[in-house]
């Protein structure tokens, strides 16, 4: 089909049709994403002259580098506590019978449906004072004075992996249903132990599971915010507690501006990692399941 | 080898999981679901400071919450800023599905990429470039402001189900319409919605679900003059002891349960909708 390249006839063909639906979001999200961070870079450069002091200020201040190491050390470690917590799941999740698994998928998603202020003041519940934990072992005579479980670091490692466990058991879950369990039973016919097996067939085969979701939990644990605000102490304050409480407490706005750029692009480089290696579609596989 | 391992060996079945691995998994899934599920009788307690176990029992706080006219109108205001939200980012993500999944124009991949880029970006900093921008309009403290906030945030929500359910259709049913004479406005509303109005549902109830239980972003936006719900719960977990929290815990618990067997329902008839077109 030929068309000559009129206004009218530019209507009629079909990728120009096709390519005008998309264009409000186009315009919905240069006004209401690129934009706004934009302004946060341009207020972390500019005041009002091009100045980098902000950002010199952030790297020369030894608390603020301390905050940066706290930040790195919660999200890896909470990372690597929610594939502890998750791997098993996803494991047994491949292997059982469907009422279980149908089971255990239930579970999982309805904990990764509920609200998140919900998910983590329930653990307020759980583990303050006079919390469910230090009421049963002051009972059963355990412990003489109740633990302190929360406002510490235990706290937000607990609240963050339960918060995390989905995001690792959905691309893992995913990446071993397309595993053929017949390797298995080869490596066994062959000569190779449980063990063996396990960790020279099974657990290499779901390595790319393994790092889809480690990726994507790492990203989200870098800028995470609620939980180290609502479960962790003075010490566990993250990057993004940092933001907050330059923001309302001391109107520090280009210092605030030049966090989140740090932050930002600190997420964008782990981010271009995970693209590199897995694909941007695999956040999308990971939540359609 | 032995010969007790080479038995074992040959009873080997992939799918047999041993009884250690029963108690670490189920420990696991007990993990992610008790403390919230714990957080049902505690709601039951009648005193006015929280106790495990409660002492006496009555639906007392959940008559308080209802009665509570700060509550009333945090909940109004996130019902409203949620469903405006649910309404823009459907509408947006419907229209950019149905051109991203069926055009055939340069650059897709890219728009693609673009579409869902709101979902890697920390909040704070989506919180604090809205506080900024938003500023200078206005906006803050506002329901709009708040509804501006959260429709690129829900975007890539209601694009996801959206796309993946356009994906599945089959467009020979467009071209039958288009020859029995129907426009393309009539093909559209008479036969490509109706087959994929429980994937656009879906989407648009992510996108209500993430604006429902925003906080990040409420915190600064909000102000006192549009305080949401999870904004209103953010300061009293923060501040203060509210015997009313495991009452409206348990009934966030409700409501995503309920949106659980809708999104689970929906999901069954797109797939019947599917293999019957």
């Amino acid at each position: 089909m030929h068309y000559k390249s009129t206004t009218s006839s530019l209507w009629h063909r079909q990728s120009f049709r096709q390519l005008i639906l998309v264009v409000p979001a186009l315009l919905a999200l240069f006004l209401l994403f690129i934009y706004p961070i934009s302004s946060i870079l341009i207020k972390s450069l500019f005041s009002p002259d091009f100045t980098l002091k902000h950002y010199l200020y952030f790297f020369k201040t030894p608390l603020y580098s301390r905050v940066l190491w706290i930040t790195f050390q919660i999200s890896v470690l909470s990372t690597l506590s929610a594939l502890i917590v998750g791997y098993p799941i996803a494991y047994v999740l491949r292997r059982a019978k469907p009422g279980i698994r149908n089971f255990f998928l239930l579970a999982i998603t309805l904990s990764f449906m509920i609200s998140l202020l919900v998910r983590n003041y329930s653990w307020i519940i759980v583990l303050q004072r006079s919390g469910v934990v230090n009421t049963v072992l002051t009972y059963l005579g355990l412990v003489d004075s109740p633990l302190k479980l929360l406002h510490n670091k235990f706290g937000v490692m607990v609240g963050m992996t339960h918060i995390f466990v989905p995001y690792i058991v959905f691309p893992i879950y995913s990446v071993m249903m397309g595993i053929d369990l017949n390797l298995e039973k080869a490596a066994q016919n062959l000569g190779a132990t449980r063990w063996q097996t396990f960790w020279r067939v099974s657990f290499p085969l779901s390595l790319p599971g393994i790092g889809a979701g480690a990726l994507l939990v790492f990203i989200m644990a870098l800028g995470f915010f609620i939980t180290p605000a609502l479960l962790g102490g003075r010490k566990e304050q993250m990057i993004s507690n940092l933001i907050q409480i330059q923001v309302v407490d001391l109107l520090n706005w280009p210092f605030a501006s030049a966090l989140s750029v740090i932050l930002l692009l600190a997420t964008l480089v782990v981010f271009a990692i995970y693209n590199r290696y897995l694909g941007v579609e695999r956040l999308w596989g990971g939540l359609k399941t | 080898m032995s010969s007790r391992s080479r038995k074992r060996a040959a009873r080997f079945d992939p799918l047999h999981i041993r009884w250690p691995l029963w108690i670490v998994s189920g420990s696991a899934i007990l993990f992610l679901i008790a403390p919230v599920l714990l957080l049902i009788p505690m709601s039951l307690g009648s005193a006015e400071i929280i106790e495990f176990p409660p002492s006496k029992i009555g639906l007392d706080q959940y008559r308080k919450f209802f009665n509570h006219p700060a509550w009333q109108s945090a909940v109004l205001n996130s019902l409203q800023v949620s469903v405006m939200t649910a309404v823009f980012s459907t509408f947006l993500g419907l229209l950019a599905s149905l051109g991203l999944v069926w055009g055939r124009f340069k650059g897709k991949g890219l728009i693609n990429a673009f579409i869902i880029s709101p979902m890697i970006v920390p909040l704070i900093v989506m919180a604090l470039a809205f506080y900024i921008s938003l500023a200078k309009f206005g906006l803050l403290g506002t329901k709009l402001g708040l509804v501006l906030a959260y429709t690129p945030l829900t975007l890539p929500f209601s694009v996801l189900p959206i796309s993946a359910t356009l994906r599945g259709f089959d467009r020979s049913l467009e071209h039958a319409a288009r020859i029995l004479g129907a426009s393309r406005f009539q093909t559209f509303t008479k036969v490509t919605f109706p087959i994929i109005r429980p994937g656009v549902f879906t989407g648009a109830i992510f996108a209500f679900m993430i604006a429902f239980d925003e906080v990040v972003i409420a915190l600064f936006i909000c102000g006192s003059t549009a305080v949401t719900l999870p904004k209103k719960m953010w300061d009293v977990i923060r501040y203060e002891i509210e015997p009313m929290l495991p009452a409206i815990s348990t009934l966030l618990l409700l409501l995503a349960a309920l949106i659980l067997v809708l999104v689970g329902l929906l999901q069954r008839r797109v797939a019947r909708r599917m293999t019957v077109g």
